[in-house]
Protein backbone atom coordinates (compact mmCIF):
# COMPACT_ATOMS: atom_id res chain seq x y z
CA UNK A 1 0.00 0.00 0.00
CA UNK A 2 1.55 3.27 -1.06
CA UNK A 3 1.70 6.06 1.46
CA UNK A 4 0.20 9.48 0.93
CA UNK A 5 2.37 12.43 0.05
CA UNK A 6 3.57 14.70 2.80
CA UNK A 7 1.52 17.77 3.67
CA UNK A 8 2.59 20.33 1.02
CA UNK A 9 3.34 23.09 3.53
CA UNK A 10 5.56 20.70 5.49
CA UNK A 11 7.31 19.48 2.33
CA UNK A 12 7.76 23.11 1.29
CA UNK A 13 9.32 23.92 4.67
CA UNK A 14 11.72 21.00 4.26
CA UNK A 15 12.63 22.18 0.75
CA UNK A 16 13.14 25.72 2.05
CA UNK A 17 15.51 24.48 4.75
CA UNK A 18 17.52 22.53 2.13
CA UNK A 19 17.73 25.72 0.03
CA UNK A 20 18.82 27.73 3.06
CA UNK A 21 21.49 25.13 3.84
CA UNK A 22 22.75 25.31 0.25
CA UNK A 23 23.00 29.10 0.55
CA UNK A 24 24.79 28.83 3.88
CA UNK A 25 27.28 26.17 2.78
CA UNK A 26 27.98 27.07 -0.83
CA UNK A 27 26.78 30.66 -1.20
CA UNK A 28 24.49 29.48 -4.00
CA UNK A 29 20.95 28.18 -4.17
CA UNK A 30 19.67 24.97 -5.72
CA UNK A 31 19.81 24.05 -9.40
CA UNK A 32 18.83 21.31 -11.80
CA UNK A 33 19.06 22.46 -15.42
CA UNK A 34 22.69 23.54 -14.99
CA UNK A 35 23.71 19.96 -14.22
CA UNK A 36 21.89 18.75 -17.34
CA UNK A 37 23.87 21.29 -19.36
CA UNK A 38 27.20 20.11 -17.90
CA UNK A 39 26.35 16.50 -18.80
CA UNK A 40 25.74 17.55 -22.42
CA UNK A 41 28.86 19.72 -22.52
CA UNK A 42 30.91 16.83 -21.21
CA UNK A 43 29.56 14.36 -23.78
CA UNK A 44 30.08 16.79 -26.67
CA UNK A 45 33.63 17.42 -25.46
CA UNK A 46 34.35 13.69 -25.33
CA UNK A 47 32.81 12.91 -28.72
CA UNK A 48 34.14 15.85 -30.72
CA UNK A 49 36.74 17.89 -28.90
CA UNK A 50 37.50 19.90 -32.02
CA UNK A 51 33.90 21.04 -32.32
CA UNK A 52 33.83 21.94 -28.61
CA UNK A 53 37.06 23.96 -28.86
CA UNK A 54 35.83 25.87 -31.89
CA UNK A 55 32.50 26.81 -30.39
CA UNK A 56 32.08 30.06 -28.46
CA UNK A 57 29.58 28.22 -26.28
CA UNK A 58 31.41 25.01 -25.34
CA UNK A 59 34.88 26.48 -25.30
CA UNK A 60 34.51 28.25 -21.96
CA UNK A 61 33.76 24.97 -20.19
CA UNK A 62 37.07 23.40 -21.17
CA UNK A 63 39.40 26.27 -20.30
CA UNK A 64 42.33 25.41 -18.02
CA UNK A 65 41.70 21.69 -18.42
CA UNK A 66 38.44 21.71 -16.46
CA UNK A 67 36.31 18.60 -16.36
CA UNK A 68 32.64 19.58 -16.74
CA UNK A 69 31.37 16.45 -14.97
CA UNK A 70 33.34 17.16 -11.78
CA UNK A 71 31.06 19.93 -10.89
CA UNK A 72 28.81 21.04 -8.05
CA UNK A 73 25.69 21.06 -10.25
CA UNK A 74 26.28 17.58 -11.66
CA UNK A 75 26.82 16.06 -8.22
CA UNK A 76 23.66 17.81 -7.09
CA UNK A 77 21.72 16.00 -9.83
CA UNK A 78 23.09 12.63 -8.70
CA UNK A 79 21.94 13.66 -5.23
CA UNK A 80 18.41 14.43 -6.48
CA UNK A 81 18.24 10.92 -7.94
CA UNK A 82 19.43 9.40 -4.65
CA UNK A 83 17.09 11.52 -2.52
CA UNK A 84 14.09 10.87 -4.74
CA UNK A 85 14.85 7.15 -4.67
CA UNK A 86 15.17 7.07 -0.86
CA UNK A 87 11.88 8.95 -0.50
CA UNK A 88 10.16 6.65 -3.00
CA UNK A 89 11.49 3.61 -1.14
CA UNK A 90 10.39 4.92 2.27
CA UNK A 91 6.91 5.73 0.96
CA UNK A 92 6.67 2.60 -1.22
CA UNK A 93 6.33 4.42 -4.51
CA UNK A 94 9.10 2.68 -6.47
CA UNK A 95 7.55 1.29 -9.62
CA UNK A 96 8.16 1.55 -13.36
CA UNK A 97 5.22 3.27 -14.95
CA UNK A 98 4.12 5.83 -17.48
CA UNK A 99 1.92 8.29 -15.66
CA UNK A 100 -0.76 9.77 -17.89
CA UNK A 101 -4.42 10.52 -18.27
CA UNK A 102 -6.41 7.41 -19.26
CA UNK A 103 -7.75 9.42 -22.22
CA UNK A 104 -4.41 9.52 -24.05
CA UNK A 105 -2.07 6.84 -25.35
CA UNK A 106 1.35 6.02 -23.93
CA UNK A 107 2.90 7.18 -27.18
CA UNK A 108 1.23 10.57 -27.01
CA UNK A 109 2.29 11.01 -23.37
CA UNK A 110 5.91 10.17 -24.15
CA UNK A 111 6.08 12.42 -27.23
CA UNK A 112 4.80 15.36 -25.19
CA UNK A 113 7.13 14.48 -22.30
CA UNK A 114 10.09 14.59 -24.69
CA UNK A 115 8.99 17.87 -26.28
CA UNK A 116 8.37 19.35 -22.85
CA UNK A 117 11.90 18.45 -21.81
CA UNK A 118 13.36 20.02 -24.96
CA UNK A 119 11.43 23.26 -24.45
CA UNK A 120 12.02 23.48 -20.73
CA UNK A 121 15.78 23.05 -20.74
CA UNK A 122 16.21 25.18 -23.87
CA UNK A 123 14.34 27.99 -22.09
CA UNK A 124 16.33 27.38 -18.90
CA UNK A 125 19.64 27.83 -20.73
CA UNK A 126 18.37 31.10 -22.19
CA UNK A 127 17.07 32.41 -18.84
CA UNK A 128 20.17 31.05 -17.03
CA UNK A 129 18.20 28.85 -14.68
CA UNK A 130 14.99 26.86 -14.34
CA UNK A 131 12.30 26.65 -11.67
CA UNK A 132 14.97 25.76 -9.08
CA UNK A 133 17.99 27.84 -10.04
CA UNK A 134 16.25 30.94 -11.36
CA UNK A 135 12.75 31.07 -9.88
CA UNK A 136 13.03 29.45 -6.42
CA UNK A 137 16.64 30.28 -5.52
CA UNK A 138 16.31 33.67 -7.20
CA UNK A 139 13.26 34.61 -5.16
CA UNK A 140 14.98 33.56 -1.94
CA UNK A 141 17.73 36.17 -2.53
CA UNK A 142 15.18 38.74 -3.76
CA UNK A 143 16.75 38.82 -7.22
CA UNK A 144 14.66 40.61 -9.84
CA UNK A 145 15.61 37.94 -12.37
CA UNK A 146 14.12 35.29 -10.07
CA UNK A 147 10.78 37.05 -9.76
CA UNK A 148 10.54 37.84 -13.47
CA UNK A 149 11.45 34.28 -14.48
CA UNK A 150 8.98 32.81 -11.98
CA UNK A 151 6.13 34.97 -13.29
CA UNK A 152 7.07 34.17 -16.92
CA UNK A 153 7.15 30.38 -16.27
CA UNK A 154 3.87 30.15 -14.38
CA UNK A 155 2.11 32.77 -16.51
CA UNK A 156 3.11 30.98 -19.69
CA UNK A 157 2.08 27.55 -18.38
CA UNK A 158 -1.34 28.95 -17.43
CA UNK A 159 -1.66 30.66 -20.82
CA UNK A 160 -0.82 27.48 -22.74
CA UNK A 161 -2.81 25.15 -20.44
CA UNK A 162 -5.98 25.38 -22.53
CA UNK A 163 -4.18 24.08 -25.65
CA UNK A 164 -2.86 20.99 -23.88
CA UNK A 165 -5.89 20.27 -21.68
CA UNK A 166 -6.60 17.00 -23.44
CA UNK A 167 -3.33 15.60 -22.09
CA UNK A 168 -4.25 16.25 -18.48
CA UNK A 169 -7.98 16.61 -17.83
CA UNK B 1 29.87 33.70 9.37
CA UNK B 2 28.39 32.05 6.31
CA UNK B 3 28.49 31.21 3.56
CA UNK B 4 31.11 28.68 4.60
CA UNK B 5 32.56 28.57 1.06
CA UNK B 6 33.62 32.23 1.31
CA UNK B 7 35.92 31.69 4.29
CA UNK B 8 36.97 28.05 3.92
CA UNK B 9 38.42 26.33 0.86
CA UNK B 10 36.72 22.99 0.52
CA UNK B 11 38.89 20.09 -0.60
CA UNK B 12 37.40 18.75 -3.82
CA UNK B 13 36.00 15.56 -2.31
CA UNK B 14 34.21 17.50 0.42
CA UNK B 15 32.75 19.95 -2.06
CA UNK B 16 31.45 17.09 -4.21
CA UNK B 17 30.06 15.35 -1.13
CA UNK B 18 28.31 18.54 0.01
CA UNK B 19 26.77 18.97 -3.45
CA UNK B 20 25.60 15.36 -3.44
CA UNK B 21 24.06 15.64 0.04
CA UNK B 22 22.29 18.90 -0.73
CA UNK B 23 20.95 17.27 -3.89
CA UNK B 24 19.79 14.31 -1.80
CA UNK B 25 17.83 16.59 0.52
CA UNK B 26 16.44 18.41 -2.52
CA UNK B 27 15.29 15.20 -4.22
CA UNK B 28 13.86 13.79 -0.99
CA UNK B 29 11.81 16.94 -0.30
CA UNK B 30 10.53 17.08 -3.89
CA UNK B 31 9.45 13.43 -3.88
CA UNK B 32 7.78 13.67 -0.45
CA UNK B 33 5.87 16.72 -1.63
CA UNK B 34 4.45 14.81 -4.61
CA UNK B 35 6.62 16.43 -7.28
CA UNK B 36 7.40 13.02 -8.76
CA UNK B 37 3.88 12.96 -10.24
CA UNK B 38 3.31 14.85 -13.50
CA UNK B 39 -0.47 14.77 -13.09
CA UNK B 40 -0.10 16.34 -9.67
CA UNK B 41 2.24 19.02 -11.04
CA UNK B 42 0.01 19.74 -14.05
CA UNK B 43 -3.00 20.00 -11.72
CA UNK B 44 -1.69 23.43 -10.80
CA UNK B 45 -2.64 24.78 -14.21
CA UNK B 46 -6.17 23.34 -14.18
CA UNK B 47 -6.83 24.05 -10.49
CA UNK B 48 -7.55 20.50 -9.32
CA UNK B 49 -4.26 20.17 -7.41
CA UNK B 50 -2.29 23.21 -6.28
CA UNK B 51 0.55 21.38 -4.52
CA UNK B 52 3.07 23.11 -6.80
CA UNK B 53 2.11 26.54 -5.55
CA UNK B 54 2.01 25.49 -1.89
CA UNK B 55 5.37 23.69 -1.85
CA UNK B 56 7.12 26.23 -4.07
CA UNK B 57 6.05 29.36 -2.19
CA UNK B 58 6.44 27.78 1.24
CA UNK B 59 10.02 26.86 0.31
CA UNK B 60 10.69 30.33 -1.08
CA UNK B 61 9.45 32.16 2.02
CA UNK B 62 11.19 29.76 4.44
CA UNK B 63 14.52 30.35 2.66
CA UNK B 64 13.84 34.07 2.32
CA UNK B 65 12.89 34.62 5.98
CA UNK B 66 15.65 32.25 7.11
CA UNK B 67 18.37 34.02 5.15
CA UNK B 68 17.17 37.49 6.17
CA UNK B 69 17.10 36.38 9.81
CA UNK B 70 20.56 34.79 9.60
CA UNK B 71 21.89 37.95 8.00
CA UNK B 72 20.34 40.06 10.77
CA UNK B 73 21.92 37.82 13.42
CA UNK B 74 25.30 38.06 11.69
CA UNK B 75 25.37 34.38 10.70
CA UNK B 76 25.19 34.85 6.93
CA UNK B 77 26.69 37.55 4.77
CA UNK B 78 24.12 38.02 2.01
CA UNK B 79 26.61 39.98 -0.10
CA UNK B 80 28.51 36.71 -0.52
CA UNK B 81 25.42 34.78 -1.66
CA UNK B 82 24.92 34.59 -5.41
CA UNK B 83 22.23 36.89 -6.81
CA UNK B 84 20.98 35.88 -10.26
CA UNK B 85 22.03 38.23 -13.01
CA UNK B 86 19.14 39.92 -14.74
CA UNK B 87 19.04 39.76 -18.54
CA UNK B 88 15.57 41.19 -19.11
CA UNK B 89 14.78 39.70 -22.52
CA UNK B 90 16.31 36.30 -21.78
CA UNK B 91 14.48 35.96 -18.45
CA UNK B 92 11.11 36.68 -20.05
CA UNK B 93 11.53 34.74 -23.31
CA UNK B 94 13.27 31.85 -21.53
CA UNK B 95 10.52 31.79 -18.90
CA UNK B 96 7.78 31.67 -21.53
CA UNK B 97 9.53 28.78 -23.31
CA UNK B 98 9.90 26.99 -19.97
CA UNK B 99 6.20 27.44 -19.19
CA UNK B 100 5.28 25.86 -22.54
CA UNK B 101 7.62 22.96 -21.73
CA UNK B 102 6.05 22.62 -18.28
CA UNK B 103 2.50 22.18 -19.60
CA UNK B 104 3.62 19.84 -22.41
CA UNK B 105 5.89 17.65 -20.33
CA UNK B 106 4.35 17.93 -16.87
CA UNK B 107 7.73 18.36 -15.22
CA UNK B 108 10.46 20.91 -14.70
CA UNK B 109 14.10 19.74 -14.75
CA UNK B 110 14.39 19.15 -10.97
CA UNK B 111 11.05 17.36 -10.67
CA UNK B 112 11.75 15.32 -13.83
CA UNK B 113 15.02 14.04 -12.37
CA UNK B 114 13.27 13.35 -9.06
CA UNK B 115 10.45 11.43 -10.79
CA UNK B 116 12.78 9.26 -12.88
CA UNK B 117 14.43 8.13 -9.66
CA UNK B 118 11.25 6.32 -8.59
CA UNK B 119 10.74 4.73 -12.01
CA UNK B 120 8.49 7.15 -13.91
CA UNK B 121 9.17 6.35 -17.55
CA UNK B 122 7.60 9.60 -18.77
CA UNK B 123 10.12 11.43 -16.57
CA UNK B 124 13.03 9.52 -18.13
CA UNK B 125 11.81 10.62 -21.57
CA UNK B 126 11.36 14.19 -20.28
CA UNK B 127 14.98 14.29 -19.07
CA UNK B 128 16.14 12.81 -22.40
CA UNK B 129 14.28 15.72 -24.00
CA UNK B 130 16.01 18.04 -21.56
CA UNK B 131 19.46 16.79 -22.57
CA UNK B 132 18.42 17.33 -26.19
CA UNK B 133 17.22 20.84 -25.34
CA UNK B 134 20.57 21.71 -23.73
CA UNK B 135 22.36 20.37 -26.82
CA UNK B 136 20.11 22.36 -29.19
CA UNK B 137 20.74 25.49 -27.13
CA UNK B 138 24.49 25.05 -27.28
CA UNK B 139 24.41 24.44 -31.04
CA UNK B 140 22.05 27.34 -31.75
CA UNK B 141 23.86 29.71 -29.38
CA UNK B 142 25.51 31.77 -32.15
CA UNK B 143 22.03 32.52 -33.56
CA UNK B 144 20.48 33.63 -30.28
CA UNK B 145 23.38 35.08 -28.34
CA UNK B 146 22.21 38.63 -29.06
CA UNK B 147 18.87 37.84 -27.43
CA UNK B 148 20.55 35.94 -24.60
CA UNK B 149 22.73 38.92 -23.68
CA UNK B 150 20.32 41.77 -24.45
CA UNK B 151 19.30 44.38 -21.86
CA UNK B 152 21.70 43.25 -19.13
CA UNK B 153 20.97 44.81 -15.75
CA UNK B 154 23.45 42.98 -13.48
CA UNK B 155 22.65 41.10 -10.26
CA UNK B 156 19.84 43.44 -9.19
CA UNK B 157 17.61 42.91 -6.18
CA UNK B 158 13.92 43.65 -6.64
CA UNK B 159 13.46 45.46 -3.33
CA UNK B 160 16.34 47.82 -4.16
CA UNK B 161 14.80 48.64 -7.55
CA UNK B 162 11.54 49.45 -5.76
CA UNK B 163 13.29 51.43 -3.04
CA UNK B 164 12.10 49.13 -0.23
CA UNK B 165 14.06 47.50 2.59
CA UNK B 166 14.59 43.75 2.32
CA UNK B 167 12.62 43.22 5.53
CA UNK B 168 9.58 45.09 4.28
CA UNK B 169 9.69 43.34 0.91
CA UNK B 170 9.95 39.97 2.66
CA UNK B 171 6.82 40.85 4.62
CA UNK B 172 5.00 41.73 1.38
CA UNK B 173 6.01 38.39 -0.15
CA UNK B 174 4.80 36.48 2.90
CA UNK B 175 1.46 38.30 2.75
CA UNK B 176 1.19 37.60 -0.99
CA UNK B 177 1.99 33.92 -0.40
CA UNK B 178 -0.66 33.67 2.32
CA UNK B 179 -3.21 35.17 -0.06
CA UNK B 180 -2.21 32.72 -2.80
CA UNK B 181 -2.45 29.75 -0.40
CA UNK B 182 -5.99 30.84 0.43
CA UNK B 183 -6.90 31.13 -3.27
CA UNK B 184 -5.25 27.74 -3.92
CA UNK B 185 -7.37 26.05 -1.26
CA UNK B 186 -10.50 27.59 -2.80
CA UNK B 187 -9.42 26.55 -6.31
CA UNK B 188 -8.97 22.93 -5.26
CA UNK B 189 -12.62 22.87 -4.16
CA UNK B 190 -13.92 24.80 -7.15
CA UNK B 191 -12.01 22.79 -9.77
CA UNK B 192 -11.94 19.49 -7.90
CA UNK B 193 -11.43 16.41 -10.09
CA UNK B 194 -11.85 13.44 -7.75
CA UNK B 195 -11.47 11.07 -10.72
CA UNK B 196 -7.92 12.37 -11.30
CA UNK B 197 -6.82 13.00 -7.71
CA UNK B 198 -7.90 9.50 -6.67
CA UNK B 199 -5.37 8.06 -9.12
CA UNK B 200 -2.35 10.19 -8.25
Amino acid sequence: MKKNYMNPYLAGTMLGIVLLLAMFISGRGLGASGGIKYCVVSVVGAVDRQHASNSVYYNKYFENGQKPLKNWLVLEIFGIVAGGFISGAVSKRLTFKIEKSPKISNKRRLIFAFLGGVFFVYGAQLARGCTSGAALSGMAVLSTAGFVTMIAIFGSAFAFAWFFRKNWI
Amino acid sequence: MGPISSSFIFPEWLEMLAAFLIGTGFGFALEQGGFSSSRKLAGMFYGYDTTVLKVFFTAAIVALIGSQLMSYLGLLNLNQVYVNEFYVAASIVGGVIMGAGFIMGGFCPGTGICALSIGKIDAMIFVAGGLTGAFLFAESYPLIQDLANASYRGPVRINESLGLSSGLFTLIIVAAAALMFWIAELAEKRFARPDITAEI
